[in-house]
């Protein structure tokens, strides 16, 4: 049995809470309890998304506490670093490099922070840290909106949950006509961790 | 059969499993998918209501007439529907009658965060309040027993935690469903609530709160587990899940029936741990009545009264009290989060509101601060100072509106209270000229009767209808000024201008969402005049509607850097060190061409591709 803590954040319509939807209903099909609680309300018009999604034996609570979480899954830099504080010791920060800066950077009364500053914030919790060009390669395979296929490929390799379960979720949720399209997208994210696994590159 | 439900789903497939016939609901977040899961169910009617004081009244129609009904609405929409609430409490009823309120701790999506807890004890009305999706599923069928055997709607209430997290609950794979036959039996004291009738009825509502808690003392979904006795916790709702996660081994009497509260159970599981302790959120509700009963109770020095609760809090301060050993590994530093950029929520690229939103900002300030100073972009607001327009608003996506950069809006409170508030602002004397900004969905909700009494006082108030032709904040649901309904079919349209004209309105102007000059002399000349009118601001949600029209570009040749169009807000449009550019996957083109029409040098073109 696996206990896992995943932490999904992003921006509105990125797909976060879809990807913990689908996340969440394969690890309740393979037998786990489950849990998820969204930010949901104002954040749909391009607010912070986070994602609480935990799996195991029994859950009772549907948050995550912080400094519990076993995986971030960042699906733009400023929204993976932003709740870093909840990461424990030594979990592992999956982070896609893609800056989506707010307005108020926009406007010039902040600044968006560089990739060093994220990975030192991370640094500060694990050295476990993932940054993925997961928007380039979703977007070489035709749909940037398939990153976050990609982003759940890429941590499906940890989870310990059959590569099955996976597809055959994705093949009742996806329509038809972008049902190839997110297999590859999948295929492509858990090739990621496995390469980076081997080469011991983060 | 194993289900993975957010506690919205589970309450509307209990419902239905239930055999309910009837439901009636106005969206407001987290209540809204309760109907629209409703709605994918047959055999039963459902409807949204104008407001949740409709809703209910629908309900408790139904209700009368012998079916089992709901009505559902975020904690807040109870307010409005307090008055129908409160009635059904004294008539009682005959089917089964539920009134699901939502409450939102944290105020994720809301103006304040009362606790409507107490709603169920000042009408006097039974409460069940589930802990997860499997109790929000089963504990419904109770709740409609209940209101049949007690003679008396039953309040159901849940909170964003509860409503929107998704667990694992286990279903009835053939339920019944037997849904009762309407007939409605006269019964004038019943139900004509005549002071002569009413008197009796009261005697009645305090003798069924004392069989209630007599009936809730073996009610058996309330749950007591004794393990480690030094520690006794008492929890309700998604409370209990973070005390148990929390408080590994204490031991629990957990409450799902919160009011009337089943004394002895209490008094028992007290006796049995050296000290109670009550996790609960918001008000110290459950608290009160045990130190009204006379049980020392450590309650609100350990969870705060403000704000969503969550572990790590219940964790940290139970740590602090004693409650719970020092962990083992000190929590690590927090790292920089308040020096990271906020990203609060923005009104979308193409949004329909966004012209007259910058129009307003441009009425309502007379001094800009320029865009390329950093300091006192920091707190734009402080800089700013108000001088021309007053704009009171109300309850929408056009809130949003109030943030940087447009900072457009001086009033928000409740559905519909910006018509009464210019009215009154006028009529105090304020010799500013003021307007009041609402949206289509929220006018019909509960703007109506202000507009009445501004024709009917003799106002010179102009009121401008943000009409985005659906409810947009919540999820696109069907308003009567639509002409969609709940199950997303043709139904009868209300059109804004003709009410307006008929509740005596001479000044009606529907203007397109993104005629900017035409916006903006509108609004102008209708502040001069000396009688009531109405600017009905026309224009579909991009997010419903998804039409694109051809792409805009920036000619950076032409473009001197005045950032002007940066001022409409749009996230579509941002700043590459000194150029301006425009993210063509998110703008919806020359269907809206907002920025277009603000840039002084028409560098801002329509590109042919």
């Amino acid at each position: 049995m696996i206990n896992a803590d995943i932490l999904m954040t992003g921006v509105g319509g990125q797909g976060v809470i879809l990807a913990s939807d689908a996340l969440a209903e394969i690890a309740m099909k393979a037998g786990y309890d489950v849990k998820k609680s969204d930010s949901l309300g104002m954040s749909q018009r391009g607010g912070s998304v986070v994602s609480h999604l935990r799996i195991g034996e029994r859950i009772f609570s549907p948050m995550i506490k912080k400094g519990d979480a076993d995986f971030i899954l960042g699906f733009e830099r400023l929204e993976g670093a932003r709740w870093v504080d909840y990461l424990r010791k030594d979990g592992v920060a999956i982070i896609n490099n893609l800056a989506i800066p707010p307005l108020s950077v926009v406007g010039g009364a902040s600044k968006y922070p560089s990739v060093s500053e994220v990975e030192d914030a991370v640094r500060q919790r694990t050295d476990q840290i993932h940054f993925i060009p997961g928007t380039e390669i979703a977007t070489e395979l035709g749909n940037p909106q398939a990153l976050n296929v990609l982003l759940v490929g890429f941590l499906s390799f940890f989870l310990g949950i059959d590569e099955k379960a996976y597809v055959e979720d994705l093949s009742q949720r996806v329509p038809p006509k972008f049902l190839e399209i997110n297999l590859k997208a999948f295929a492509r994210g858990r090739e990621e961790a496995l390469r980076r696994k081997q080469t011991g590159h983060h | 059969m194993k289900k993975l439900l957010s506690g919205n789903e589970a309450m509307a497939l209990g419902a239905y499993h239930a055999g309910l016939s009837l439901a009636a609901a106005y969206p407001g977040t987290p209540s809204t998918e309760i109907m629209e899961n409703l709605a994918k169910f047959q055999g039963i009617y459902v409807e949204w209501s104008t407001n949740e004081k409709v809703a209910l009244e629908v309900a408790m129609g139904a209700s009368y007439g012998g079916v089992r009904a709901l009505a559902s609405m975020k904690h807040v929409g109870l307010n409005v529907a307090a008055d129908p609430f409160f009635a059904v409490s004294v008539t009682g009823v005959r089917g089964g009658l539920v009134v699901i309120c939502c409450d939102d701790p944290g105020m994720h999506s809301s103006q304040n965060e009362q606790d409507n807890r107490h709603y169920a004890r000042f009408a006097k009305v039974p409460m069940l309040e589930p802990s997860d999706s499997q109790e929000a599923y089963s504990l419904m069928e109770w709740a409609f027993k209940i209101s049949e055997e007690f003679d008396t709607p039953v309040l159901f209430r849940s909170t964003t935690r509860i409503s929107h997290c998704k667990t694992v609950a286990k279903i009835a794979d053939s339920p019944e469903m037997k849904r009762k036959q309407p007939r409605f039996v006269r019964d004038l004291h019943k139900f004509v609530m005549v002071p002569s009738n009413a008197r009796p009825r009261h005697p009645l509502m305090e003798e069924r709160v004392q069989k209630l808690s007599s009936y809730f003392e073996t009610f058996p979904l309330n749950e007591m587990i004794l393990r480690d006795r030094n520690t006794g916790i008492i929890s309700a709702g998604v409370a209990y899940q973070y005390a148990r996660e929390v408080f590994r081994d204490a031991s629990f009497l957990k409450l799902v029936t919160t009011y009337p509260l089943p004394e002895n159970l209490i008094r028992r599981f007290a006796s049995e741990v050296k000290r109670v302790v009550v996790v609960e959120e918001l008000d110290p509700f459950i608290e009160d009545h045990l130190k009204a009963m006379g049980i020392n109770v450590i309650g609100k020095q350990l969870v705060p009264i403000v704000g969503e609760l969550n572990p790590q809090m219940l964790e940290e301060s139970a740590t602090n009290l004693r409650l719970l050993p020092q962990p083992d590994t000190p929590p690590s530093a927090r790292t920089a989060e308040h020096e990271l950029p906020p990203r609060p929520p923005l009104l979308c690229p193409g949004c329909p509101h966004a012209a007259t939103s910058y129009a307003l900002r441009r009425l309502g300030f007379y001094h800009i601060v320029p865009q390329d100073d950093p300091e006192s972009q920091k707190q734009p607001a402080a800089h700013l100072k108000r001088q021309g327009i007053i704009a009171t608003s109300d309850i929408g996506c056009y809130t949003l509106a109030v943030y940087p950069p447009l900072l457009a809006l001086d009033t928000c409170a409740c559905m519909g209270a910006s018509i009464g508030q210019a009215h009154g602002l006028e009529k105090a004397g304020v010799t500013n000229k003021i307007v009041s900004v609402i949206g289509d969905s929220t006018f019909l909700h509960s703007g109506i009767t202000s507009l009445v009494n501004v024709v009917y006082n003799e106002g010179r108030g102009t009121v401008i209808i943000l009409d985005n032709n659906t409810t947009a904040m919540t999820g696109h649901q069907g308003h009567p000024g639509t002409g969609i309904s709940a199950r997303g079919e043709k139904a009868q349209r209300v059109v804004i201008e003709d009410l307006s004209r008929g509740i005596g309105v001479r000044d009606v102007n529907v203007i397109g969402a993104f005629d900017l000059p035409a916006i903006e002399a509108t609004i102008r000349r209708c502040v001069e005049t000396d009688e009531p009118s109405v600017i009905v601001v026309r224009g579909d949600c991009p997010l419903r509607v998804r039409e694109k029209g051809k792409p805009l570009v920036v000619n950076l040749e032409e473009c001197d850097r005045c950032y002007n169009c940066l001022r409409v807000g749009c996230p579509a449009i941002s700043r590459d060190n000194d150029d301006v550019r425009i993210d063509t996957l998110m703008c919806v083109g020359d269907r809206c061409s907002l920025c277009l029409q603000v840039c002084h040098r028409q560098a801002i073109k329509v590109s042919d591709r």
